[in-house]
């Protein structure tokens, strides 16, 4: 079963008079489960196109299904919805809010879909516990480690049980240690059947995933299963 | 079927959503505890200084009806008045000078406007009381027992001027509490005889202060300072009055010798109702115009006083409220301007939450709220400070203030419609960025 399916995507910025072609019909389809790594060199659209699957953008034309509903029509509003119950971000600096302790954000997902304050708790303690920050819950974002710092994210994108996770250099900022640490999580996380998307320069990582694709110039140039 | 669960999901949300909104604001001011203290300043001078100028308007207003509503708003005074010619006149030779009202315009009063309740005719005499060795001025005035009607007559002891005491002239009277006791100290007055000029005077009551008509202050200013040796009043029967002492007064003055002719010095009115006041005024106006060739008269209306003095009230509480008005509105720029700062400062922070499903509404009700938390806060403290200030005007500026109820509820509104409307802006400003610029900002 699909659960992204991308038809003929384009887009276009606008850069002072001249206009950008950052995507030119893209066509892409993952099935459930798929652990999937996009590269490219920079320019090549990689970050247009994970900010278009992430639901943070609109394509110019073309359309975008994501688990069955068409978002490429939908307005604000329900973009906020669905990136908030089927998409799950990791980000490359971790993006966690400095205020709030790791309990916090992770329950910051849930929070906005209304999940009640008993049962976000309960949730937000699980995951805690799946990437190995059981005993962290009260610390502040500042008072971990890098590596550490990216397994809160990762609870937290798990957070509400998304379709579709999205990873963007996942282990950029981190050392190799680390790194490992965080491919390990994300490779259970793909046994266990969630679709990943990942955006990297690095091959290791590419390597560990089901297929691969390749853009360049804001178009799909290689597609190969690993 | 899906859909309907999805907006019963929102619904929920919104409880929980207002829960965890207001704690999460609480929490980022709490963060910035100079920042909140410095943006809450603004709004606290400006909602203490609303009560504070809103307390003192109702003060002044509080303290000139009372003055007025003692000169009996059914009331209408007619005083008499030394003509300005001849003031002129008697500068130079001896000279007699009759004016002002007379018995007979009271009782032409009384024959010409049977709706009136009672007319009270009041002779003044400027005098001197003794008792054994002790001697004070006084003001005598003459008047008849149903002056209780037109003005508040507070007994102490005894009893006020009677029917009899009038229709008979006898020499009883009604003495001031603190005359009573600069006479007579420790002694109790009642039945005692106060010498004044050649006759003595049986004491038969004792009033408290406060009792009798009010002087308008604002017109009768020398008149007050001519009185200032005065100790007290002291109420005789009318008919007394006019049998024992002369309408002539003597002026020994630098210029010469005059004397003036006065019978009575103020004739009070009472007319039923406040709608009758009006129209008696200038019943009497003509009436006393045809009866008298000199302007030796003036009628005082309390009522019109009130109006007036409602008017001027009103203007000063505009005034003050105005002034506190727009320090309230420096205040909500100051909020304005910090949380656009904030609101800058925490872009990334707004991005984040946008990727993790926050909508534009959920990005504006966190400002909104942090905002409101900020001006609800300074509305709280304003309201406690600003009760203290009219406390310390009364006390060291001898000012009276009014504090009402519906001046706290207007400073707390308008604190809150002040965050509302400067807090929108920012918070429609954060709601409105672009998520994926935002998550880049550094």
């Amino acid at each position: 079963m699909e659960v992204v399916k991308i038809e003929k995507m384009c887009k276009t910025y606008l850069m002072g008079k001249t206009h950008l072609q950052a995507l030119r019909d893209v066509d892409l389809a993952v099935g459930q489960g798929q652990y999937l790594a996009i590269m490219g060199p920079s320019g090549s659209g990689k970050s247009t196109l994970l900010n278009l699957l992430g639901c943070l953008d609109r394509p110019s034309s073309g359309r975008y299904f994501l688990g069955g509903s068409d978002v490429s029509r939908m307005n604000d509003t329900e973009l906020s919805q669905i990136r908030g119950k089927r998409i799950g971000f990791i980000f490359q600096s971790y993006n966690l809010i400095a205020q709030l302790n790791v309990l916090e954000n992770i329950e910051l997902p849930m929070f906005y879909q209304g999940v009640s304050a008993a049962d976000s708790n309960r949730r937000a303690c699980e995951l805690a516990d799946i990437v190995g920050l059981g005993d962290r819950i009260k610390h502040r974002p500042a008072e971990l480690s890098g590596g550490q710092q990216q397994r809160v994210a990762i609870a937290r994108a798990l957070a509400n049980d998304p379709v579709i996770l999205l990873a963007d250099e996942p282990t950029g900022n981190l050392d190799s240690a680390s790194g490992a640490e965080i491919l390990t999580i994300l490779d259970g996380l793909q046994a266990r059947n969630k679709t990943l998307i990942v955006v990297t320069h690095d091959e290791g990582i590419a390597s560990r995933a089901q297929r691969t694709i390749h853009l360049l110039d804001g178009r799909i140039d290689r597609d190969c299963l690993n | 079927m899906e859909e309907s669960t999805e907006i019963a999901s929102i619904k929920i949300m919104n409880i929980y959503a207002l829960k965890g909104t207001v704690k999460l604001g609480l929490k980022s001011l709490w963060m910035h505890r100079l920042r909140s203290t410095l943006t809450i300043l603004g709004v606290v001078f400006g909602v203490s200084s609303v009560i504070a100028m809103l307390a003192i308007g109702a003060g002044a207003s509080k303290e000139a009806q009372a003055a007025i509503a003692r000169l009996g708003s059914t009331n209408l005074i007619i005083e008499t008045v030394k003509p300005p010619e001849q003031q002129e006149l008697s500068g130079e030779t001896q000279f007699v000078t009759a004016y002002g009202l007379t018995y007979a315009d009271a009782e032409s009063i009384r024959n010409t406007l049977p709706y009136v309740e009672v007319t009270v005719p009041v002779r003044e005499i400027p005098s001197e009381a003794r008792y054994l060795t002790h001697q004070v001025a006084v003001k005598v005035i003459g008047t008849v027992p149903w002056y209780t009607e037109i003005a508040p007559i507070h007994l102490v002891a005894g009893r006020f001027l009677s029917s009899t005491d009038e229709y008979r002239e006898l020499t009883t009277c009604v003495i001031d509490e603190q005359l009573g006791q600069r006479l007579f100290g420790f002694e109790d007055p009642i039945g005692m005889h106060v010498r004044i000029s050649e006759s003595f005077y049986r004491v038969v009551g004792i009033v408290s202060a406060g009792s009798g008509v009010a002087e308008d202050k604002k017109n009768s200013a020398e008149d007050s300072a001519s009185r200032s040796g005065v100790a007290g009043n002291i109420y005789i029967p009318l008919s007394a009055a006019r049998s024992r002492f002369s309408d002539m007064v003597g002026n020994f003055g630098t210029s010469g010798r005059s004397f003036e002719k006065v019978e009575l010095h103020k004739i009070i009115v009472k007319v039923p109702s406040n709608d009758e006041v009006l129209p008696t005024h200038q019943v009497l106006d003509t009436l006393l115009k045809r009866l008298h060739e000199k302007q030796d008269f003036r009628i005082i209306v309390p009522l019109e006083l009130l109006r007036e003095a409602e008017r001027t009230t009103r203007i000063f509480s505009i005034v003050l409220g105005s002034i506190a008005a727009i320090s309230l509105l420096v205040g909500g720029i100051g909020i304005m301007n910090i949380m656009l700062a904030t609101v800058s400062e925490r872009t990334r922070e707004i991005g984040i939450r946008r990727a993790l499903g926050a909508r534009k509404t959920d990005i504006i009700t966190q400002f909104l709220a942090e905002t409101l938390l900020l001006t609800f806060l300074g509305g709280i403290i304003g309201i406690c400070l600003g009760s203290f200030i009219p406390f310390f005007v009364t006390k060291f500026a001898n000012m009276a203030t009014v504090i009402t109820g519906a001046s706290l509820m207007l400073a707390f509104g308008i604190s809150g419609i002040i965050g509302l409307t400067f807090g929108l802006y920012p918070a429609w400003h954060a709601a409105n960025m672009n998520p994926i610029e935002s998550l880049r900002h550094e």
